[in-house]
This record gives structure tokens, C-alpha cells and sequence, in this order.
């Protein structure tokens, strides 16, 4: 039988082997940032403001530099200049050095012979404020332009307003027999990562600076390092530790690592500073809370004929990736269903709380949570079931959406149909008793963003391989293993072109010395860019190699198969005539000299021209589709999650467990975001975060982690490695709209409304219209909307009017 | 990380050596004996006792007893894990078991103890927080401050008695040996609660407790169940136990006791009252919940809107009564 070319007898791929720092990991070898201690090292502790908003009039600290113990106190005036994670969002500061925006908010700095005396020296740190009228909700900041927390930004507390419409949503919505109007709100939440941040900064005896850090971005942390401290990258050295868990809230520079890096090079003596978990709800970059508006028409059979889409972001006291956020709440509602006109309206405030940012699906879970209940309700009034009516709506693979998204493998129709046959949501939905109900929600994912953070056209991943006379294979890619598997990743890729057992293989990464440059950790874009990365150095090696090993041997190349660490000419069974892959690799090296070679990858352009097409594209989407079964309680309002059927559109597992793991890690954060976590502030208590501990920011324990069915489905995509495309990401967003519409089957209410907590089921219970959720969606002037011609109406992908000046934000 | 501030440590051999080293230590002293409680608080920087007295090393506080009568004696010391583990008390006293059971981890309950559980610290979302973060408020009445930010208007502490235990004991009709410089006392568990979130004990600070001591269970029925949003860790935002005593199939003697809901346990008097001579049917069980839920004062320091904590006594208590039937 003929292979199946989409099916090639793969020797690693698809298996699970045991992944590249398992061992370490299991036996509690891996080092963690936490775990490096270095001789003659300090201590460092932050002293962060605790009013919300307030002018620095002035800072003492001579009672904290007068203590035993205490080598040096700094404060922001030694650190002067600004960073951020964006390019436009330059708006932060090592240390504070005019305003404080949060509580929490770093003023000063203080080294010391060890932790306590840290600890004691910044709490006699006094700063003296002059306090300002502090903002607390997105609301408030609309209504109150001063004070102004930033001096740059659209206007007033307004950080950004985006207005976008893509073909004509008017004539859209009068071409529909009916139009759904609905109003939801998402809180924010944070990460959660099992490690607090850590970094150690450490100066080399040639002034060097090297910072071994707890970030999702080496890359990124090195440019703004370099940046603050004002010394040439050269001289400056980011190693990346793997990280106890990241899921966003590791992606940004960070003001105590920036500290550090400072506090080494004043104090020529190693620095570590170790956060406590207060301090990991302040850093925070988690999910925006998102006010949301749908306005959707539709033909009777549930198709839409035009949506429009308002959100307003609470963006804390920074920019972080806020802008590209702000866009993301837009990009995506596009590319699960045919939607031929389009618009957007997005708006960004600052207000005096932790900063948000990207949290595992970044600025999409909030517009899909609404997208998603809002065509449950659809379905319910049209008669019709909410599966089928996906199913009949789907955007087709190979296809561009309306925003110009281009769209290549598309396999939510397989996954729909997967876990409605699984849920046996047919014999469910409606059917079952009261109190016990189902609900679907779908999804879909970038695979990596097609464009870098700041502009740039370099490649976004690049490896290394060096391949030594006795076989001996490493790779060295500035990628960043967060958890999630990527060292793993990157070994497989190598050993299955090269035909090597991947535990033979040595991976060097995250380290801005030793490994070329990978953006990082963010935007499900690690397999798919190192992994293309890697292909292309692994593929050159393998060429090499057959090139060197033909001529020796006079088999043809294309005769030649790396296997089972050898290489076989493939026209002698016996296989005596192989050869092992060191033998290979001294007869190449006899041939060319030292062997190394290169891969890189670069995302393909995007059809999109327009002023804010940046945010969005991805080489390829992920689709996911999930049912849930609860069990709400209509005495108590509480909702149980009984168990869960996800399908992932993954393209192809690469690594069939970890890619199990990441649905089920998906399931597990999207359920806790569903039904309980939120990050909540004292408005009338001077704005201090409602509970920044683990025992009191409630997410899922064990107890509350219901049974997980996954299906992965693999239609490879042409543009991933293998054809894989993410799986980080995606499974996280139907948990939230999928929990929502199972309690209005098992109870008839609607939570409109993130987390579904039992208090919202009790008022909605309660309530005349079966609902609890936000009222309306405030009044907001925008700016002129770009409007732009979709592609069924013969759009170029730019602009017709009100196209402004180039360089809209990326992601 | 968070660091315990410095302490003097001290570790007896018995409960005699124990009580004269608080009294000489003076107030600011304080007994450990799992420290799940303590310590925490003392890396938050809200107990900062100048002197720390282990019952590590006093052995007679570990481990039950059980009387030829049917009574229990249980040392203050017996860590929460043994008692789950005790199969006896397990079959004879479901609810305390389940109490205990309830108590936050595993882990924890591998070092908490019952005698920690009984004398746990009042709780707050504005007093069980780190140093830092107090500064924020001003700090509050039960720690450096002068408000109690759960009712500013109020000259009171509200922190609440979150003890997953004591509303069982209390049921039962358990009692609490103490010792001190000036002797034995032994007193029902439920006088040791004060309606205070500051003093919320009534024992002397060189007082120890060292034993609970539960009557014989003969025909009492009782259930114990816990509200709160996950299924462990979590402390209690409501816990009420039940316990029934019937002549024939009517309530002849009850007791409905609330915890989480007020800086002491709440017993619901009014309700065990309305319940003599009864059946218990959904009915009955259903205004008695009515009745218990009036006094209930839940306010805004713990998981959950506490509108809606008070609604779940009227649930809890009802079904309270009908799983201790």
C-alpha cells in the first residue's frame, strides 16, 4: 500500500517519548531561577508603593542605607529611562520616578547581606506623596480625563481607541431576518504560575553584566536591559531559566529585573531578587477585564450576515501589550464562521490597578466568550441546535476572512463533530433532568503572530546544530521552555529529520549568548517558528552529510535514509551496507570541515494592508471544540463542571502527550476562569487587590477538575513543521462560553458574564428576564473608522478611507 | 520569599513546663503546635510573638482515649491527619470526623492539630494579609490599626471564627481541659469564644488547652456541613452542625450550631427550640432554616458576597437536619 502522504511513517513524530528534561524535572534537578545562589551575592527587596495614585514628592533613604546589612538603595532617579514591552507603550520605569499608578508599584530598591535585612530595610524606606484621584474602573476613566495617569495615549485615560469595519455591516444587518443585540463582561484574571519570579544579575570580572531570569522573553528582556542600564547588548548576557510556568505573565521585562541588573553593576556583587506571591499578583500582565457589545445579524438557518463588535478594556496602570490586546479583542471572531461584514470598535483605558496583559489566549477569550453565548441564544431562538448551525456556518479552509485573515487547514467542523458524538449532546441538550445541562462553545487560535513585536525583518526563530565527530548533536535555539515542551519540541524536530533518538541530543537554549535569537515564549508561536527553524538546520545537516557520505560510498543521496542513529542506503534490506551516524558525521566532517549549520524562519506576509492588519495574522489557526456537562444547583447557585469533551484542531501532534497535556491545561485554566477566578480590587479601600494570595484568588483544585475526553484532530497544515500548529493556547477558550451556555440548559438562566459565580445564578434566577449580566455598553466617541473592502467585494487589503499614517502596532 | 521575623524558641517536656514558661514569658509569648496557623501569620507579620513556646516535645497531649462510657478524650496535640485517620472515631463520631477531614490539605493536616483547629485565629480579608498590603488600609483595628475596614463605622473587630471543628465539638456537647500556672478548669468549648474578632478567646494567654473531652455519643445523630467554594483548602465561609437527639421519631433535644459567620460560633437557640416535639420532614427542616438564618451576620471579609452567605444558612441548616436525621 502507498503511503499516505499526509500520514509519512514518521519515527518520532506523533509518538511520546519521554520528553528532554524530564528526568531533571522529576527529580527536582532543574534549576530554577530561585534555585541559583552564587557567592558573595545580595539580597534584593522592592519597596512599593502602597497609595494608588500619587506625585513622589520625596524619598528617604538614609535609615534603610544606615543599617547593618544594607549595601546599596537605589531609587528611580538612578534609572531614568523608559521601557516596555511595545515599541508605542514606553511608559515604564525600573523604579518609580514621578508618579505611582498602583499599589504595588515599585519606588525603591535595596540590596542587602540577605534576605530579612532586605525585608527590614525597605519597610524604612519613607516616600513621601502628594496624592491624586485614583481611577479604578474603565468606566471612571472614561469619565474622568484628569488626572492623567500617562501623558501619551489617545486622549485623557483613554490608552487607545481602535475603529475598524470591513465591508459594510449596515447593509450586512439589513440583509438579515434578525438582529441579536447582547451586552457581556469579562473579569480579569491572572496567570497563576506555580513560580514566583526570580532573577539573579551577576557582573562579570570584565564588567559584563549576565541576568538569569524567570522570563517568557529572553530576547526582549535583553533589548530593554540593555535599553534602561544603557549598555551596548553585546555586554550584556540573558539566560532564561525554565520557567515554573509562565502562560503570559512572564512575557514582559519586569522593573526587579531590571533592578537587579542594576543593582550588580553598582554593587559589583551578584543580586537575586525572588518574589513573593503578592508581588506575582502586582507584576500581574493577566487577562483585561472586557466590557463587550455583539450586535450580529443573521438569516434564518443561523448564517451571519454581519457582526459588529465593541469592546472596553480595563488596562491597569501600563501599556504592556495592551495595544496589541486591545486589537486581539477584535482580530479573531472572524475566522470560525463565514461573518461577510465586519466591525470593530476597541478601547483601552488606564486606571490604577496592576497592569493587564497577555494571559493564554490574549485578548480573545473575552470577544469569544461573548461570540459564542451570543449564538447559543441565536440557535435557542432560531429552533435551532447550536452544533449544527456552526456546522453549516463554518469558514472554509484555504480561505481569507473579511479582515483579511488567511486561513489554511480548518478543522472545527471534525472537531464540532468529534465531541457531539462523544457528549452524546444530541440525547442531552434539553433532555436532560433540571439542574444537569450541556453546552458547546468553539474556538480558534493564531499559531505564533505574523509580526514581531517591534519592526523589524529578521527571522522570528533561529537554530543552530553543531554536530561533532562522534556523533554528538546540539541545538541551540534562543526558545524558552516554560513548561510547555519546547526543549522537547526542538529536540524532536532535529532527531526525526536526522533519524536520532531525541534523548540523544543536547538542546542549548534561551541564552542571548550562546543561541540565536527566538522571540520567546508568547503567542503559541514556539513550535511553529523553532520548529521551522529547526527542520531547515536539520535538513541542511542531513544534506551534508548524504552529500559527503554519497561520495564516499557512491549511493545516491536521495538512496540515503537516516534512521535508528544510522544511515542506510535504502536499496540494500540487509541494511550491511549502513552505517552509524558518527561514521556519517566524521566522513562530513572530513569533507567540509566542522559541521554546523543554520535555520531560520520568517512568517509569510499577510494579504492585510490596513492600519492595524499587524494584529492577527498568524502561519496558521488552531481550531478547538468543546461540550461540557454541569451540574448547577438552584438552591445554592453553584455550578460543578461533571466532565468535559474537547477536540483540537492541532494540525499534527508533534508530541501526542504534551499535546494531550496542553488540552487538558487549557480545560483546567478555562474552567477556573469560568467559574471562579478574579482578579478584584478595593475601590472604596484605597484600591489594594481584594486577596493577592493563593488561598484567597480562588481557582480549581484537584477536587474541582472534572473528567477530560480529548480528541486531536490532524489535517496537517502546510505551513507548520510536521504540519503542526498550536495547541498552548486554543483549548483554553471554549471552557468559559461553553460552562455559560451548559447552566442555561440545565437551569434556564443566562450569566452573561465571567466568572459564572454561584451569587450571578441565584440573581439570574431571581430576575424577570432569566438573565444577570452588565446593562449596556457605554457611550463612547471614536475616532473616524478605517474602513476597508473585504475580499468578496474585490478589497486589496488596504484602507479606502481614513487610512492614516503607517506603522500600526504589532504583536 | 517570605521570612519569619526573629523569635526565641522554646520547647518543653510537659504541659507543667509549658505554662510556667508562658507565664514567665509574659503576653508576649505563644504556644505552636503545628504551626500551620502561627506560622503563616508571623511571615504575614501580624502575630509577632517575642517568645514561641513548641508543644512538640509534650508528648501526654498526643493521642484519644476512649472511656469505658463511650466518652472520647482527645489531646490537644493529636494532629488532624491521625484523627482522620482513626477509624473508631470515624464510625462513632461522623460529623467531627468530616470536620476534620474538611480542614484545609492534606499536608496541613499532617502538622495541624485539633487543639490548633479549636484556638484558630479569627480571619479576615483585610487581617490576613502581608505587612505590605496592611499598610495600604492603614493597617486595621485587629493589627497596628484603629478601622475595621469589614465595618468602619464599628468599634469593633468582625474577623471570623473559621474553625472547621468547633461548631462540631459544640454540638456534641464536647468540653475543654486547660491548664495554668493556677491549676486544671475544664469548661464546654463553647465558652471559650468570646463575639470579639480581637479576643475572640476566653482563656488566659498562659493558658494551654490540652484536651477535649466528648460525652459518651449514645442516641445523638449529627451532621457537619462546610460551605465554601472548593472542595478542600478552603476555609469555611459557613459551617453548620447539627445534632439530634429523638424520643420516638420527634425531636426530644437539638443543637444548631454556626460557624463563619461572626467572630464566634453561633448557636441557633430559637431554631433548636422550634424544632422540640417535631419530625423532622423537608418542612420542618425548611423553617427551622428560617429561623437560624435571622441572627446570621456574615459581612464582606471572606470568599463570597455575604448577602448570599447569609441565604445559604436557611439551606445549610435545612439540610443539616435532614442528613442528621
Amino acid at each position: 500500500m502507498a503511503p499516505d502522504p499526509k500520514q509519512p511513517p514518521f519515527k518520532t513524530v506523533g509518538k511520546s517519548p519521554r520528553k528532554v528534561d524530564g528526568m531533571a524535572k522529576v527529580t527536582g534537578a532543574t534549576k530554577f531561577a530561585d534555585d541559583l545562589s552564587m557567592p558573595r551575592m545580595l539580597h534584593c527587596k522592592l519597596h512599593r508603593s502602597h497609595v494608588a495614585h500619587a506625585k513622589i514628592l520625596a524619598i528617604d533613604t538614609s535609615e534603610a542605607e544606615a543599617m547593618p546589612g544594607v549595601v546599596a538603595v537605589i531609587t528611580g532617579k538612578t534609572m531614568p529611562i523608559p521601557f516596555g514591552i511595545l515599541p508605542v507603550s514606553q511608559d515604564e520605569h525600573a523604579l518609580c520616578v514621578d508618579l505611582v499608578r498602583f499599589v504595588g508599584d515599585p519606588v525603591a530598591a535595596v540590596a542587602a547581606v540577605d534576605e530579612e535585612t532586605a525585608f527590614e530595610a525597605a519597610l524604612k524606606i519613607k516616600v513621601t506623596y502628594e496624592p491624586r484621584k485614583p481611577i479604578f474602573s474603565a468606566e471612571a476613566a472614561l469619565e474622568n480625563p484628569e488626572p492623567r495617569l500617562h501623558e501619551y495615549g489617545d486622549e485623557g485615560n483613554v490608552h487607545k481607541k481602535i475603529s475598524m469595519e470591513f465591508g459594510d455591516v449596515e447593509q450586512g444587518f439589513a440583509e438579515a431576518d434578525e438582529v441579536f443585540e447582547d451586552t457581556f463582561f469579562f473579569e480579569g484574571n491572572t496567570h497563576l504560575p506555580m513560580e514566583q519570579h526570580a532573577t539573579l544579575a551577576w557582573r562579570d570580572p570584565d564588567g559584563k553584566l549576565t541576568v538569569w531570569s524567570s522570563t517568557q522573553t529572553p530576547h526582549y528582556l535583553h533589548r530593554a536591559m540593555s535599553k534602561v542600564l544603557e549598555m551596548p547588548p553585546s555586554r550584556v548576557r540573558i539566560v532564561a531559566c525554565p520557567n515554573g510556568g509562565g502562560f503570559g505573565g512572564k512575557s514582559d521585562p519586569f522593573n526587579h529585573e531590571i533592578v537587579v541588573g542594576k543593582l550588580a553593576m553598582l554593587t559589583n556583587r551578584p543580586v537575586k531578587i525572588a518574589l513573593t506571591r503578592e508581588e506575582v499578583f502586582y507584576c500581574h500582565r493577566g487577562r483585561h477585564p472586557v466590557l463587550m457589545h455583539f450586535k450580529t445579524g443573521v438569516k434564518k438557518d443561523g448564517s451571519i450576515t454581519s457582526m459588529a463588535c465593541k469592546t472596553l478594556l480595563d488596562g491597569g496602570a501600563y501599556g504592556s501589550y495592551g495595544v496589541a490586546s486591545t486589537y486581539y479583542t477584535g482580530a479573531l471572531q472572524t475566522v470560525t464562521y463565514k461573518v461577510p461584514h465586519y466591525r470593530f470598535d476597541g478601547v483601552r483605558c488606564f486606571t490604577n490597578k496592576p497592569p493587564c496583559g497577555p494571559k493564554r489566549g490574549h485578548g480573545t477569550p473575552q470577544p469569544r466568550f461573548g461570540l459564542e453565548v451570543q449564538l447559543d441564544k441565536i440557535a435557542d431562538r432560531l429552533g435551532l441546535d447550536p452544533a449544527e448551525m456552526r456546522l453549516r456556518t463554518l469558514q472554509p479552509a484555504n480561505s481569507v476572512t473579511a479582515n483579511y485573515l488567511k486561513i489554511g487547514s480548518m478543522g472545527l467542523g471534525e472537531c464540532i463533530r468529534k465531541v457531539v458524538e462523544a457528549s452524546g449532546w444530541k440525547d442531552k441538550r434539553g433532555k436532560l433532568p433540571r439542574g444537569r445541562g450541556v453546552g458547546l462553545a468553539c474556538s480558534s487560535y493564531i499559531s505564533g503572530a505574523g509580526l514581531p513585536i517591534y519592526w523589524n525583518a529578521l527571522p522570528h526563530s533561529g537554530v543552530q546544530l553543531k554536530i561533532d565527530r562522534g556523533g554528538g548533536v546540539t541545538v541551540f535555539c534562543g526558545e524558552t521552555e516554560i513548561g510547555q515542551g519546547s526543549d522537547t519540541v526542538l529536540a524532536l524536530c532535529v532527531a526525526e529529520v536526522l533519524g536520532l533518538d531525541l534523548l540523544d541530543l543536547r538542546v542549548v537554549v534561551a541564552d542571548t549568548d550562546l543561541t540565536p535569537v527566538d522571540l520567546g515564549s508568547y503567542s503559541s508561536r514556539v513550535t511553529m517558528m523553532m520548529g521551522n527553524a529547526a527542520v531547515q538546520a536539520a535538513e541542511r545537516a542531513r544534506e551534508l552529510i548524504a552529500k559527503a557520505v554519497s561520495e564516499k560510498t557512491k549511493v545516491p543521496v536521495a538512496q540515503l535514509e537516516f534512521a535508528a542513529g544510522r544511515v542506510f542506503d535504502v536499496s540494500d534490506p540487509t541494511g550491511k551496507t549502513s552505517m552509524s551516524f558518527a561514521e556519517a558525521a566524521v566522513i562530513a566532517e572530513a569533507k567540509w570541515g566542522t559541521l554546523g549549520t543554520v535555520g531560520s524562519y520568517t512568517p509569510p506576509p499577510s494579504p492585510g494592508r490596513y492600519r492595524g492588519a499587524g494584529v492577527g495574522p498568524s502561519p496558521a489557526y488552531s481550531y478547538s471544540a468543546a461540550v461540557v456537562e454541569v451540574e448547577a444547583s438552584e438552591d445554592t447557585g453553584m455550578v460543578q463542571v461533571k466532565k468535559v469533551w474537547v477536540a483540537h484542531d492541532i494540525g499534527r501532534a508533534l508530541h501526542k502527550a504534551m499535546t494531550i497535556g496542553q488540552v487538558e491545561g487549557g480545560v483546567y485554566m478555562g474552567l477556573g476562569e469560568a467559574l471562579m477566578e478574579e482578579m478584584t480590587y478595593r475601590g472604596n479601600r484605597f484600591g489594594v487587590h481584594k486577596f493577592p494570595s493563593m488561598l484567597e484568588y480562588k481557582s480549581l483544585t484537584t477536587m474541582e477538575m472534572p473528567e477530560v475526553e480529548t480528541f486531536l484532530v490532524e489535517d496537517p497544515d502546510p505551513n507548520g513543521p510536521f504540519g503542526a500548529k498550536e495547541v498552548g493556547q486554543g483549548p483554553l477558550l471554549p471552557m468559559m462560553p461553553a460552562v455559560a451556555n451548559a447552566v442555561y440548559d440545565a437551569l434556564g438562566v443566562r450569566v452573561d458574564e465571567i466568572p459564572v459565580s454561584p451569587e450571578k445564578v441565584l440573581r439570574a434566577l431571581a430576575a424577570k428576564d432569566r438573565r444577570y449580566g452588565p446593562k449596556g455598553f457605554p457611550v463612547i466617541p471614536m475616532p473616524p473608522v478605517t474602513k476597508v473592502l473585504t475580499p468578496a467585494q474585490g478589497g486589496t487589503g488596504r484602507a479606502t478611507e481614513h487610512e492614516t499614517q503607517a506603522g500600526g502596532v504589532r504583536s | 520569599m517570605m521570612r519569619l521575623p526573629a523569635f526565641k524558641y522554646l520547647a518543653p517536656h510537659s504541659v507543667a513546663e509549658t505554662v510556667l514558661m508562658l507565664s514567665s514569658e509574659g503576653p508576649g509569648a505563644t504556644v505552636v503546635a503545628g504551626g500551620t496557623d502561627l506560622y503563616p501569620n508571623m511571615k504575614r507579620r501580624h502575630q509577632v510573638p517575642k517568645t514561641v513556646v513548641s508543644l512538640r516535645r509534650v508528648a501526654d497531649l498526643r493521642g484519644t482515649h476512649a472511656g469505658a462510657d463511650g466518652s472520647l478524650r482527645i489531646g490537644a496535640s493529636t494532629t488532624l491527619m491521625a484523627l482522620e485517620r482513626d477509624a473508631r472515631l470515624k464510625a462513632e463520631r461522623p460529623a467531627l470526623w468530616a470536620a476534620v477531614r474538611s480542614i484545609s490539605t492534606p499536608v496541613l493536616r499532617t502538622m495541624g492539630t485539633i487543639g490548633g483547629n479549636v484556638l484558630l485565629d479569627t480571619r479576615c480579608n483585610y487581617y490576613d494579609q502581608n505587612l505590605e498590603w496592611r499598610r495600604a488600609i492603614n493597617n486595621c483595628l485587629k493589627c497596628e490599626g484603629d478601622t475595621c475596614w469589614t465595618a468602619p463605622g464599628s468599634d469593633r473587630c468582625w474577623a471570623v471564627n473559621s474553625s472547621d471543628s468547633v461548631p462540631v465539638l459544640i454540638a456534641l456537647g464536647a468540653r475543654a481541659r486547660l491548664s495554668s500556672p493556677r491549676g486544671h478548669r475544664e469548661v464546654p468549648v463553647e465558652s471559650l469564644y468570646r463575639d470579639d474578632g480581637i479576643s475572640y478567646l476566653t482563656k488566659d494567654h498562659d493558658e494551654v488547652l490540652t484536651e477535649l473531652v466528648l460525652p459518651p455519643v449514645g442516641p445523638w445523630k449529627s451532621h457537619y456541613g462546610k460551605l465554601r467554594r472548593r472542595g478542600t483548602f478552603d476555609f469555611p465561609v459557613l459551617g453548620v452542625a447539627t445534632a439530634l437527639r429523638f424520643d420516638g421519631d420527634r425531636v426530644a433535644e437539638a443543637r444548631i450550631v454556626l460557624n463563619g459567620v461572626g467572630s464566634s460560633p453561633l448557636r441557633c437557640t430559637e431554631a433548636e427550640g422550634f424544632l422540640l416535639g417535631k419530625r423532622i420532614d423537608p418542612e420542618t427542616a425548611k423553617a427551622a432554616g428560617e429561623i437560624a438564618f435571622r441572627p446570621a451576620k456574615p459581612l464582606d471579609n471572606t470568599d463570597f458576597e455575604n448577602a448570599w452567605r447569609k441565604k445559604m444558612v436557611k439551606v445549610y441548616v435545612r439540610d443539616g437536619l435532614l442528613a442528621a436525621k
